[in-house]
This record gives C-alpha cells, sequence and structure tokens, in this order.
C-alpha cells in the first residue's frame, strides 16, 4: 500500500443554477491573455448538449482515455508509445480551433470612428486569429439553456446512446448544467500521453500540471484527455490546464471556482488514495464495476493501518486530519451520493458529481402532485427513465443502479427535512429506506444545503514551513559570515533593502518597530520616491513632492 | 588554396558549428519557454496531415542517407560488403525517393503556409529566413542528384566532401578537398552550413528535442513540489540558499530523507 493525497472536487448539480460566474472568474483569473481566449479551464454545459469543445465525449471520434486490450491491459486509445511518436509529426485526434471556437473581437472603434451615415454603425466581429471579419456560428456556451438544441441536441454523443423514443421526447422534459474543469485523475491520460514528460501529477496533492518550460508543443496530451481539458496555447505553443488553482489551494483556499460559486455547489478536500492499486482498479473488464473499483482505491482515513502507512511515508499529522475531515470523503463513502464523471474513460478522475434530482422534482410539481412527498419522488426516480439513463450516461457508464440510489438519498433528504421544517415528527422510516439514519440524513443536509463555507473547503495548507522566507533566501550575501548575514525573522518579514514583503506579517519586535517606522522616516534621505502603499497617512514624507527649488535658482 | 577557400571551406563552417552548439546552449538554458515545435495544426490541418508527415519522414530518410554517405568511410562500408556499386545504387535511388517525399512534403506546407490565412499570419520573419534556407538547401542537394547521380556519370562525394566534413570534425580541415567540387554539390553545403549556422534560433530548436525517452519511461510522471519550491526550476542565481552542512529536507520534517 502506498498512501498519496489527492486534492478533490465534488460538485452538487442541483444547486447548480448556470451562471457561469465559476468560468468567468476563471477566465480572468488565468485566461484572459493572448493564445488561450477560447480557453475554459471552468466551463458550464447545459446537458443535453454538445459540451465544449463540441462531441468532446465521443471517444470513437477523438480517441481519449484508456481501452482495456483483450489481455487486460490499459492502452490508450490513441495507441501505443511507438504509435503516438510514428504520428509526432500530424496528431490525428487532435480539435482543430473551429472544434472550440474561433476566438474574436468586435471593432469597437468603428463605433465612435465611422462618419455620419444614415444607417448607425455596427461593431463588426473580427477573428482574433486573422483579423479578419468573421461570422460567429459557434462558442464555447452555445447551446446554453438548450438554446438551438433542435437543431443540435440530437447529436449529443450520450444521446446518441439511448434510444429514439428518448431522443424525441428529451427537450421537454429535463435540462441540467454540468460544470467542468480538469478531472485531475488517478490515472492520467494527458500526462501518459505527453512525449516531452513535461506533464506530472505533484506527489503532495495530485494537481495535474504541464511544467511550461519542459512542454514542447507536441499536443499528445490534447488528444488523450477525454474530457479534452488541456487546451494548446496557439500563441506560445505549449499546453495548458486548469491547475486546480494551485497557488491557493496551497495556502489552504479553495480555487477560485469554488470561492466565487453561487450556489455554493462545489466542496474540495482531500482524499487518501493507495496509489499501489490505481492500475489494477483501472483496468477491472466490466465498465459498470469501475465505480467501485475507483470507490476501493481510495482509502479510509481513520483506518489505523492507512494512518500508520500514511505517516511513514511522511504525510504530516494535519493532512490527516484534513483528509479526515474531508467532505469529499463523507459525499463519496459515507452517503454515497456522489459518483464521479465518465469512469469508462478509466481515467480515475477525481471531481465527482452529486446528480441532479431537481429535474424529477419538477416534474412531479408541474403535474400538480406534491414535489416533496417520498412516494411520489420514489415512484418518479423509478418511472422517469429518461433522465435517470441520461445520468448513468453521465456518471456509471450507463449503469443505472447508482444512479437511482443516489438520486433517492437526496429524495429521502428532501422529504425528511420537509416534516422537520414544518414542525412535524421527523420520519425516521424515510431515512431507513435509503439505508440511512435521520441523524446521517440531517449531517447531509448541513452539508448540502447549510453548506457552511469551513464545511465546504477543508484544505490543508501545503508544507513549506521556509517559503515564506524565500525573499530573504533569495539573498545570495546571506549566509553565514556573508556580508548581508542576518537571517530571516530578525526583521520580521522586512527586506534588508527596508520594504516590506507584501503578505508576511510584522512581528512586533523592537527592530521591526524601527525598520517600519524608517518606511516613511522623513529624516532618511529620499530616493525622489515613495511607495503610498506605505505612507500612513500623516504628515509629509520624503519623496512625496519633488525637492522645492533653491531660491535664486535656474528660474 | 586561396583565402576566400579557407574563410568559405574552414572558417565558416567552424563558425557555424560554434553558433549551432552555443546558440542551443544559450537557448536551452535561458529560454526553455520558448523551445517549442510552434505546431499550426490548430489552425489547419486538412493540409498538414498530408504534407507534415511526408516532409518529416522524408526528412528523416535524408538525414540517415546522409549519415551513412558523409560520416561513415567508404572502407567500413567496404567492410561490411556494401562496395562502391552497391552504395551508388543505394544512394542514388534510395536517396532520390527520399529526396522526392521531402520536397513534395515542403511544397505542401509551403503552401499551406502561403494560402492558408491563419497560418500565414503566424509565420514570423525568422520562420522566413529559415524556409529560405531551408528550400534552398534541399533544392541544390536534389538538384546535385538529380543532375549528376541520376542524369549523369555519378560523382563520387565520397573521395571529397565526405572526408573534407571528416576532417573539420577531426580538427585537421583539408581545404584542397573542396577545391574541385561540383557547383551544385558547393552550394548545398555552403546553404546547409548557414542553415545549421540559424538552426538554434529558428522554429528548427525541436528538432533536438525528439522525445525518444518516452519509449521507456513510466506513463504517469509524479513530480515533488518540494523540491523546486514551484513546478520549475529555480533560474541560476535563484536557487535556495543551502548553509553548508545543513540538510536541504530539514525544513520539510514530514519529508525527512531516510
Amino acid at each position: 500500500m502506498r498512501v498519496m493525497a489527492q486534492m478533490s472536487m465534488v460538485m452538487n448539480l442541483d444547486k447548480c443554477i448556470g451562471c457561469h460566474t465559476c468560468s468567468v472568474t476563471c477566465k480572468q483569473t488565468w485566461t484572459n491573455r493572448e493564445g488561450v481566449e477560447y480557453v475554459w479551464f471552468n466551463n458550464v454545459e447545459t446537458r443535453p448538449g454538445l459540451g465544449y469543445p463540441k462531441r468532446y465525449e465521443d471517444q470513437e471520434q477523438w480517441k481519449g482515455g484508456w481501452v482495456r486490450t483483450k489481455r487486460g491491459r490499459l492502452k490508450l486509445k490513441s495507441g501505443g508509445r511507438l504509435k503516438k511518436l510514428a504520428t509526432i509529426f500530424s496528431n490525428p485526434d487532435l480539435p482543430t480551433i473551429d472544434d472550440y471556437y474561433e476566438p474574436w473581437t468586435y471593432d469597437y472603434d468603428m463605433l465612435t470612428k465611422a462618419p455620419q451615415t444614415k444607417a448607425g454603425p455596427v461593431a463588426r466581429p473580427k477573428s482574433l486569429i486573422t483579423g479578419e471579419n468573421m461570422d460567429i456560428k459557434w462558442s464555447g456556451n452555445w447551446d446554453d439553456n438548450l438554446g438551438g438544441s433542435q437543431e443540435t441536441a440530437h447529436e449529443d454523443p450520450i444521446l446518441a446512446h439511448m434510444s429514439d423514443h428518448v431522443r424525441m421526447e428529451f427537450e421537454n422534459t429535463f435540462m441540467f448544467y454540468l460544470p467542468r474543469i480538469c478531472e485531475h485523475c488517478l490515472n492520467p491520460s494527458c500526462v501518459s500521453a505527453c512525449p516531452s514528460g513535461a506533464m506530472y501529477k505533484r506527489e503532495e496533492d495530485g494537481i495535474v500540471l504541464v511544467d511550461q518550460d519542459a512542454c514542447r508543443g507536441w499536443r499528445m496530451c490534447v488528444s488523450s484527455c477525454p474530457y479534452k481539458k488541456v487546451y494548446f496555447n496557439h500563441k506560445t505553443n505549449k499546453a495548458e490546464k486548469c491547475t486546480l488553482c494551485y497557488p491557493l489551494i496551497e495556502q489552504g483556499k479553495p480555487t477560485i471556482c469554488s470561492e466565487t460559486c453561487v450556489g455554493r455547489l462545489r466542496y474540495l478536500g482531500l482524499m487518501l488514495y493507495d496509489a499501489d492499486r490505481v492500475l489494477e482498479a483501472a483496468s477491472v473488464e466490466d465498465e459498470h464495476e469501475l465505480l467501485d473499483a475507483q470507490r476501493s482505491v481510495l482509502l479510509d482515513p481513520f483506518d489505523p493501518e492507512v494512518i500508520a502507512t500514511a505517516k511513514a511515508g511522511g504525510m504530516a499529522d494535519d493532512w490527516i486530519e484534513a483528509a479526515q475531515a474531508s467532505p469529499i470523503y463523507k459525499l463519496i463513502h459515507d452517503y454515497q451520493v456522489a459518483l464521479p464523471l465518465h469512469p469508462e474513460y478509466r481515467t480515475m478522475p477525481m471531481v465527482w458529481y452529486i446528480p441532479p434530482l431537481s429535474p424529477v422534482v419538477d416534474i412531479i410539481s408541474n403535474t400538480g402532485n406534491d414535489g416533496e412527498e417520498i412516494r411520489n419522488l420514489f415512484a418518479a426516480i423509478d418511472k422517469l427513465r429518461i433522465p435517470v439513463e441520461y445520468l448513468a450516461g453521465l456518471f456509471t457508464a450507463g449503469d443505472v443502479a447508482p444512479i437511482e440510489k443516489s438520486l433517492k438519498k437526496l429524495a429521502a433528504m428532501r422529504s425528511y427535512m420537509r416534516d422537520i421544517n414544518l414542525g412535524n415528527p421527523a420520519n425516521e422510516n424515510i431515512a431507513n429506506s435509503v439505508g440511512m439514519s435521520g441523524e446521517q440524513i440531517e449531517a447531509m443536509y448541513r452539508l448540502l444545503a447549510i453548506a457552511k463555507y469551513e464545511d465546504r473547503y477543508v484544505i490543508p495548507k501545503a508544507h513549506v514551513e521556509s517559503a515564506q522566507d524565500l525573499e530573504d533566501f533569495a539573498c545570495s550575501l546571506n549566509t553565514d559570515g556573508g556580508p548581508g548575514m542576518g537571517g530571516p525573522g530578525e526583521t520580521g518579514g522586512l527586506r534588508k533593502t527596508g520594504r516590506r514583503v507584501p503578505g508576511t506579517p510584522v512581528a512586533a519586535t523592537v527592530e521591526s518597530f524601527h525598520s517600519l517606522k524608517n518606511l516613511t522616516d522623513p529624516s532618511e534621505p529620499g530616493e525622489g520616491r515613495m511607495n503610498l502603499l506605505n505612507w500612513d497617512g500623516k504628515g509629509i514624507t520624503n519623496g512625496m513632492f519633488p525637492p522645492p527649488a533653491v531660491a535664486g535658482g535656474t528660474a | 588554396m586561396n583565402n576566400l577557400d579557407v574563410l568559405i571551406w574552414v572558417a565558416f563552417p567552424y563558425a557555424a558549428a560554434a553558433s549551432f552548439f552555443i546558440g542551443h546552449i544559450i537557448r536551452y538554458r535561458y529560454d526553455q519557454y520558448g523551445w517549442t515545435s510552434r505546431s499550426s495544426q490548430t489552425y489547419e490541418n486538412k493540409w498538414l496531415r498530408w504534407g507534415s508527415p511526408l516532409f518529416h519522414y522524408g526528412m528523416l530518410a535524408v538525414i540517415a542517407g546522409h549519415i551513412i554517405g558523409l560520416l561513415i568511410p567508404r572502407e567500413w562500408l567496404d567492410f561490411i560488403g556494401i562496395d562502391d556499386h552497391i552504395y551508388h545504387l543505394g544512394a542514388t535511388w534510395l536517396g532520390t525517393a527520399a529526396a522526392a517525399i521531402t520536397v513534395i512534403g515542403m511544397i505542401l506546407l509551403l503552401i499551406r503556409r502561403g494560402a492558408v490565412k491563419r497560418v500565414f499570419k503566424v509565420t514570423t520573419t525568422m520562420d522566413v529566413v529559415m524556409y529560405v534556407f531551408l528550400f534552398a538547401t534541399i533544392a541544390f542537394g536534389t538538384l546535385a542528384v538529380v543532375q549528376f547521380q541520376v542524369l549523369g556519370a555519378g560523382y563520387d562525394y565520397r573521395g571529397s566532401v565526405s572526408p573534407w566534413i571528416r576532417s573539420l570534425i577531426l580538427m585537421q580541415p583539408n581545404v584542397a578537398l573542396m577545391a574541385g567540387v561540383p557547383l551544385a554539390f558547393q552550394l548545398h553545403v555552403i546553404t546547409a552550413t548557414a542553415l545549421f549556422a540559424i538552426w538554434p534560433f529558428t522554429r528548427l530548436i525541436h528538432v533536438l528535442s525528439v522525445p525518444i525517452w518516452y519509449l521507456f519511461r513510466p506513463y504517469v510522471v509524479y513530480r515533488s513540489r518540494d523540491k523546486h519550491l514551484g513546478a520549475r526550476k529555480p533560474r541560476p542565481g535563484w536557487e535556495r540558499s543551502v548553509r553548508p552542512g545543513q540538510n536541504e529536507w530539514a525544513e520539510y520534517p514530514h519529508k525527512e530523507k531516510v
């Protein structure tokens, strides 16, 4: 057993209102640059729909993920190592920019600079690649809220697997949102396909990253990722992907998509897993068993043997505690309501989803029945094959049993909590009908519905205790006996230059008092400039104004 | 042997070699971020699907042929049973085939670069310079093969150009060997030398990154963030300072080396 930690996410689809705040804040943080205009580390898809890029789930076309060979071994669907090198000059499975969309801007200048004409001026769309006029025919979110889906939804690869009868009714019955980020898989096919070895999975937290210096732009990761969450920056010609906001995660803060999620539907936490068993679990023959196989790889953080092995492997105590308090572990293991996205790709994805119950509730309510009555809900889950089968196509490789189980738990929670909210006695039978206790249901309710910030995000800080001293380490003269001698901490985050390192706390010591005072000390000779951020707002300090002209000078 | 000969056949090749090696080292040390194949496949795939493999596989065959013809002495090939006649047949016909494939691929790629607006837009000045020298080298090389080996009686470059190159490698340059070489061969050598000189400053830099070791490494790569304090290696001069005698891992009690 080799215990490793994985920073994981669960999204509660029941609460997603499709507002795209996650996508927008992610874009502003990571991909508001040239070359990545079309790149959405986070995107929100309306399902049924084509997804982004178009039809990315059709692996017969894109050849992403792994396949199990007849001998029971895993092979990249796009081919083995030799084939990867042989097709390096032209990747046969690479999506072109048109499968995403051609990025564009508008000719805004025209609005202000156009001469007076009878018709008002228009800002025409201009391609950001060629600079020419273009027709906008598709983009990252073109079928949002089923817009235009009458024409496109039949191309949805999940729908294509369902019967014709289902396809007919679908648009009238069922719609939900699917926010997607990189899955940070336990068995990542993108990392495995990178010829340069530039992609890697971090040992500490399992975040999958691209080393921008080592990437040589061979593009194999883009085509090998079945979720199409590695993108090609067409200006730097390097691969880029969701980083799970690792600079934030390292500080114990949630990712930007989670932090800004309006529906508060994202959960972040550690999962411990047995790295030695990942390949075995990803290779089970029956696709329907992949879910349980992946669950079996995820370890119980309360198991003394797991704890001992983790500690022997060098895991810090606070990380083990964080794994025990992880909301992800509760949702995946305790309540078993969360499910992985497309386990059949065999990459062991680690962003899981709680399937949405709301479409079922809506259908019951629309027929005039009580959408919170447990028997109505259970009957609907059993009868409404369309949503359940569609969700199974997304989350369980087509196996409806785990979907039904998950939805029934959500239904039970709804009914059970209604009694309590109405002041009626709690009905323990409802909880028991889904194999839970009333207490468990209430705990799940607190996690899913109340969803306190500190319950949603249990993120241990990265262990680089000395990293905050980096600024001081950077001074090569700062060694023992060197000219810049004097260790960090002496001035409490104050650099030798007298400027404060942003974000570091200043210890209240005599030294720091004087150092701080010196920052704006008028008696110090000024350098002709000052940093307004350091100004205490009192008095005039040196550098604030240009030096006064000397009397009798060059007037 | 006049000064011009020394300049062209000694000074220029050595200067080009210096530029080639030093250029690569500098770029490797200071411009890893710019070191890429600069693929334009996401812009356009229909032309590239044919042009790129044709050009690259043709080029690989051409390079293999040059190694056999230029770097391996005639006597060694004789020793393993490849006499002049067999060599000439192989070099002429396999070489012509490889040249044909390369030239077809290159023409497809050049048409694509000119005709496809998206690709044309991302073509840099350095790309154009590189294309000129690359095209000239391939054109003169093909011309030499067709003129002398296919149509003519055959020119024995293994008695002149090959030993000249080996004399350069052995640091005992022999200029006289290049004196009587036909013009097509001479121009091929000169343009190729120039191409080597500008090589590390062009997109050709990707040639040195052929990821052969992908065949031998485990599929999933793991990396520790501790080692780098970030995803990338610190730049020269920015490495963490470690006191002499201090355990580099001391700051990470949970990760102490055993």
